[in-house]
């Protein structure tokens, strides 16, 4: 959900250097192709896909027994790169990669709550997004054109039904793990619901079995702006210029759903961006707007307008009672794995009453879960910048699965 | 919040089955689950409502659900446990007779234990000083007390006849010493209760 870049500027500890004893050090994107013709995937949407390439990248060792491996699955925004220092940044055109660490890199490195030193770590980027993985910018290879809009629409079971050809890539049976936030949480509830067989535990942060009419509605206006952009144009924009200001402002919008009342007003206020008086002007007067258009600008920088209108849409689709012809309870019959889920009081995208309402529907099916609820002013995005006050919570329950 | 000393802890330990599933509810840092797990092979779900204690239940590996018992526990299934547990606990909840119905309909078997405050020590401190009585079972102060609901022996059996409850087993406690319930005797006797019930 969260731009890594952002949480990288709100960050209050300097990062872990690629030499530090607690980093993962130097990355390097993989990518490998599970996707072809004569083993496409098959989408909800009815198409099957193909070919497919899936960028990863893995930290840490897998053991002997392939034991220990653990699925980090990212949000709306993110990629791969969820730990150390991409050492291909320059290689594969990412100059933003190049001063800072991968986005979850305070959670995973040796001695973290994803200890590297013990669990062999996944990250694999989405199908639709803009990092490696297949989406709209890549060649449609039926018109030679890039996909754009001609891509498939594509959900969160989808994603997951190609992280499986990952997991099956390392040839292993059972994972110790899925863990992510937000959109990630809810691929690990989705492995946890479709393929019990498969997983021994999940941990799921700032997300719940679907996104609310709120919600809903931000994603919705997102898209209207990226679509209302005079470079639009249908999507067919590659090659040419991009509808940098419409994603500029969807990214601007959603950016406010990942914060909190109380985190704008701890880090704005209404303080002036510049001295201390009103200018008498339209723009740019307080210094919550320069933040925000700062936001919208980088963030086109790196990511792809029609792979942000697929991703809102694998988000706003999801919802997981539809495993049980739409009770929740019924759905959720299916989980073996363990559980633990974490909420933040200030979450106003997936509030901690949506995740409570996931925690009552498993404890329905008799199965036992984890379900904390964490004070924090820093809304949606708590799951990654609040890693202190959860890394030892990750570490004991994994050490029990 | 737990009030006194761990003797409870030590008996519910005692008084739960091998292999059997308990909910331990208000569970605090949930050292009784984890031990029961650990010894005696229980299936556990513990509720807390405090997160600094959900926390530190989760560090200690117990599966702990954070909610405040007021609100209720419609979401776990009629007999749904061997045991449910609520140790030192009622005393604390807002709308203390709702859980009670609610865990006799949750578990097969309930373990409930709480503070006596017709304990002689209590009543004479109450009367000698004119004070809210600070004892080793009730050791707050007025103000910052988190039992809202103090009752006694005598009030529990009411309700316990009044609603045609099975008491099964009830211990008593007086500091370190831990005794099968004495009638009439603990009225005034019993420091802490613990009782073994069935609906």
């Amino acid at each position: 959900m969260t731009d890594p870049i952002n949480v990288c500027l709100e960050k209050k500890a300097p990062f872990d250097l690629p030499d530090s004893p607690t980093s993962v050090g130097w990355t390097r994107p993989q990518r490998v192709i599970l996707a072809g013709s004569v083993n496409p995937l098959p989408l909800d949407c009815g198409v099957n896909l193909a070919p497919i390439t899936v960028e990863f990248e893995t930290y840490g060792n897998l053991a002997p027994a392939k034991d220990n491996a653990i699925f980090i699955l990212h949000a709306l925004s993110g990629d791969a790169h969820a730990a150390g220092w991409d050492s291909d940044w320059e290689k594969d055109s990412r100059p933003w990669r190049q001063n800072r660490p991968g986005w979850w890199d305070e959670a995973i490195g040796p001695g973290k709550a994803f200890d590297t030193s013990r669990y062999f770590i996944i990250s694999v980027n989405i199908l639709g997004s803009c990092y490696g993985t297949t989406g709209p910018w890549d060649t449609d290879p039926q018109t030679g054109n890039p996909y754009a809009l001609n891509f498939p629409v594509v959900t969160v079971d989808d994603w997951v039904r190609l992280h499986l050809r990952v997991q099956d890539y390392f040839g292993i049976e059972k994972l110790l793990a899925v863990a992510g936030g937000s959109l990630g949480g809810q691929q690990a509830l989705s492995w946890v619901i479709n393929y019990p067989e498969r997983v021994n535990a999940a941990i799921i942060f700032s997300a719940s079995a679907r996104l609310g009419a709120q919600g809903l509605a931000f994603n919705a206006v997102g898209r209207q702006a990226i679509f209302n952009d005079p470079y639009f144009n249908g999507g067919n924009y590659y090659g040419s210029k991009p509808p940098g200001e419409g994603l500029e402002l969807a990214r601007m919008l959603g950016h406010i759903t990942y914060l909190s009342y109380e985190s704008m007003e701890g880090k704005f206020g209404r303080r002036f961006q510049n001295g201390t008086q009103p200018c008498y002007r339209l723009n740019n007067e307080f210094s919550v707007e320069s933040y925000l258009e700062h936001q919208g600008k980088s963030f086109v920088q790196r990511f792809d307008a029609n792979s942000y209108l697929y991703l809102t849409r694998a988000m706003d689709y999801y919802d997981a009672a539809s495993y049980g012809g739409g009770d929740l309870a019924a759905a959720c019959a299916a989980i073996e794995a363990k559980l633990l889920l974490i909420a933040y009081t200030s979450d106003w995208l997936y509030p901690p009453a949506s995740t409570r309402a996931l925690a009552e529907a498993v404890i329905a099916n008799n199965k036992p879960l984890s379900y904390i609820e964490i004070p924090s002013a820093y809304g949606h995005d708590a799951f990654l910048l609040e890693t202190d006050r959860t890394a030892p919570l990750v570490s004991s329950f994994l050490e029990k699965v | 919040m737990k009030n006194g000393t761990r003797w409870d802890h030590n008996l519910i330990f005692e008084l739960i089955e091998a292999n059997s599933s308990v909910l331990d509810l208000g569970c605090g840092n949930g050292e009784l689950l984890a031990r029961l797990s650990g010894e005696k092979n229980v299936k556990g779900q513990a509720v807390e409502a405090d997160p600094l204690y959900v926390a530190e239940a989760i560090r200690n590996g117990v599966a702990v659900y954070q909610k405040d018992l007021d609100y209720g526990l419609p979401e776990f299934n009629d007999k749904s446990y061997d045991y449910v547990i609520l140790e030192k606990t009622l005393q604390q909840l807002r709308r203390p007779l709702p859980v009670l119905e609610e865990i006799l309909r949750i578990g097969k078997t309930c373990i409930v234990s709480f503070p006596n405050f017709y304990y002689r020590e209590v009543v004479n401190r109450l009367l000698q000083s004119g004070k809210m009585p600070v004892t080793g079972s009730l050791p707050y102060k007025w103000y910052d007390t988190p039992n809202i609901h103090l009752f006694t022996l005598a009030d529990f059996l009411d309700w316990a006849r009044d609603n045609a409850i099975i008491i099964v087993q009830g211990y008593a406690a007086e500091g370190a010493n831990t005794r099968h319930l004495k009638l009439p005797d603990d009225h005034t006797a019993a420091e802490e209760l613990l009782f073994v019930l069935q609906s």
